[in-house]
């Protein structure tokens, strides 16, 4: 089933989205407890912020010398950005396999991440100068807590919670997904894309890489594959409810954008509310509700809608 | 209009519904008949005994079970507030009762209902008035996709717009929206009445086996077997009735509605069923 939820301050510069998400996530645990993602948006630096997992929660779990296994790769990501002349300005680990970096870097932005993805077992899970990337096992409350995203600040987010139907029950197949390689950009997904693997050959062919095999991570690919042809997110979104098949909802976000986009046969749902300076989507009335204190008016977006909002 | 008899006219315009006891019948409209929402033989109660309901800090079931609980004690009234939007509330309610709902309802709500009359302050979620017998719930802003999906009576209100497969199944009843109304509208509708306001979106009626839609605005495209057919003076009759009733008016005049219908090139549900399981039998 899972449940997507974004929300965007217009003109608030800085507010709380991590606690909002959070209420917004966890009110659609019903959907999905089986891993909860964040795609947060602060104030944009001059370097890069990477999230990178060195392991699968699972993974960390049982095993042998788990541990130095864990340092053994941390180190290795580390003297491979160092090798590709990549300066880490800030390090902080979250989890035992979760590291975020700010890492200061002017050269190719691929290159790098795939010379760093190339160490047995590690993932980019995002890199951008505002984008922060969250996501792990469990719901909105216990990834909060492990993350401690409640405290951060930002002008918009999107999110997802994860009812695993078509892949494992794993980060990797977890929502959020990075638009690799372009910094900023995320998507989150409910439902099932039909054609799916037509879509990923198709990109694969053009160079495009899949972490996962989940159905949702072909619509960030998308995405990322029809910006770097000169597309507009827009046009990039409208193209996309045409190319796409199956039943799907799901949202966008960059640097300075959150956009959804609705299937034409409009089988997923989604419920917005917009005021002049804040814009909240989410696959329930009830999530949205989370965040108000008094009575609110939505209303749901039609089949094969595409809108973007901007800060 | 004279020289056709009054059981001919509800089969051409599909303005017939069913009962809903002993074996399907036919119940034939009359453009002067009176709102007639609830059975005959449910039981009156007292309206101006009045219970009140604030769901705050309560889950759908323990709210569920509180209406019940109001209404052996002989509540006629009920006024719940904060809802909050969730999932499931004032489903299965089987006898009269006026319920005014302040705030909005989730998915599901006050579906399964057989007589009370219903009041939202605010919107619903998809699903609402599923499989509603009778009654009436008004809805004051919008409403989620599969708006009264397979309502078989009575009649569902919402003054704002709807999402997508707005009355998919319906079999009876009716529904009425301000505003305007997404893809699939009326998807395999059999029968009963729907009164669109506004606009209309993509395959309005797709696959209907009959009944009736009339649609204010624009429609952005017909489905298949839906076509349009000619407003009467039946047709105009009842729209008056049905909107004066709950202080609503046709945008563009009743004169101007469009009319649709099944084409029935796909099935007759009256009809050819019998003479088809005879030949399958």
């Amino acid at each position: 089933m899972c449940g997507i939820a974004g929300l965007i301050h217009k003109k608030a510069g800085s507010a709380n989205i991590g606690q909002e998400l959070t209420d917004m996530l966890q009110a659609l645990k019903h959907r999905g407890p089986d891993s909860t993602g964040y795609a947060l948006y602060g104030a944009p630096i001059s370097n890069y912020i990477m999230r990178i997992n060195l392991a699968e929660q699972a993974d960390t779990k049982d095993g042998f010398e788990v541990q130095s296994q864990l340092q053994s790769r941390n180190d290795t990501v580390d003297a491979r950005l160092a090798e590709r002349g990549a300066k880490i300005v800030k390090a902080e680990k979250s989890t035992d396999y979760a590291l975020r970096y700010e890492v200061a870097f002017d050269g190719d932005l691929k290159g790098l991440i795939d010379y760093v993805e190339d160490v047995e077992g590690v993932e980019v899970m995002s890199c951008g100068n505002g984008l922060e990337l969250i996501k792990d096992l469990g719901d909105a409350a216990v990834v909060s807590g492990q993350y401690g995203i409640n405290s951060f600040k930002g002008s918009h987010a999107i999110g997802h919670t994860r009812m695993a139907t078509e892949s494992d029950v794993d980060i990797r197949s977890a929502h959020p997904y990075w638009a690799y390689p372009f910094a900023d950009v995320s998507v989150v997904h409910n439902g099932q894309l039909t054609n799916y693997w037509t879509n990923r050959r198709a990109m694969e062919r053009e160079g495009n890489r899949f972490n996962s095999n989940c159905d949702s991570e072909l619509i960030a690919v998308y995405i990322a594959n029809r910006i770097s042809k000169g597309d507009t997110l827009e046009e990039a979104m409208k193209r996309s409810v045409e190319d796409l098949d199956g039943v799907f909802t799901y949202l966008v976000a960059t640097s300075d954008s959150l956009g959804m986009a609705k299937d034409v046969m409009a089988a997923k749902p989604m419920v917005i509310y917009e005021d002049d300076d804040f814009i909240a989507l989410a696959s329930e009335e009830v999530s949205i509700r989370n965040i108000f204190d008094h009575e609110i008016d939505t209303f749901d977006p039609y089949e094969g809608e595409v809108r973007v909002w901007q800060l | 209009m004279a020289t056709v008899s009054k059981s001919s006219q509800s089969h051409d315009m599909g303005l017939h519904t069913e009962k809903l006891t002993n074996r399907t019948q036919q119940m034939f409209f009359d453009a002067g008949e009176s709102a007639n929402l609830t059975y005959a033989w449910a039981p009156e109660v007292d309206t101006n005994k009045v219970g009140t309901l604030d769901c705050e800090g309560m889950d759908p079931t323990a709210i569920n079970i509180r209406i019940r609980e109001l209404m052996a004690e002989g509540c006629g009234t009920i006024n719940l507030s904060n809802p909050g939007s969730m999932h499931g509330l004032c489903v299965g309610i089987l006898s009269r009762l006026q319920l005014n709902i302040t705030g909005s309802l989730g998915y599901f709500g006050c579906g399964l209902i057989d007589g009370p009359n219903v009041h939202i302050s605010g919107r619903v979620g998809w699903s609402c008035g599923e499989n509603m017998m009778a009654g009436t719930i008004m809805i004051e802003k919008n409403a989620g996709s599969t708006f009264g999906a397979a309502i078989r009576g009575g009649d569902l209100v919402c003054r704002g717009s709807v999402g997508s497969r707005t009355g998919i199944d319906q079999k009876g009843g009716t529904i009425i929206v301000g505003g305007q109304t997404g893809a699939f509208t009326g998807f395999m509708m059999q029968r009963g009445r729907m009164i669109i306001l506004g606009d209309a979106g993509m395959n309005l009626g797709d696959s209907m086996y009959d009944g009736t839609i009339y649609v204010g605005g624009k429609i952005e495209g017909l489905g298949v077997d839906a076509v349009p057919a000619d407003l009467n003076d039946l047709d105009r009759k009842w729209l008056k009735s049905k909107l004066d009733l709950y202080g609503m008016e046709a945008p563009n005049g009743i004169d101007n509605m469009q009319k649709i219908v099944a084409g029935k090139q796909l099935w007759n549900y009256d009809n050819l069923e019998p003479s088809e399981k005879k030949l399958v039998l």
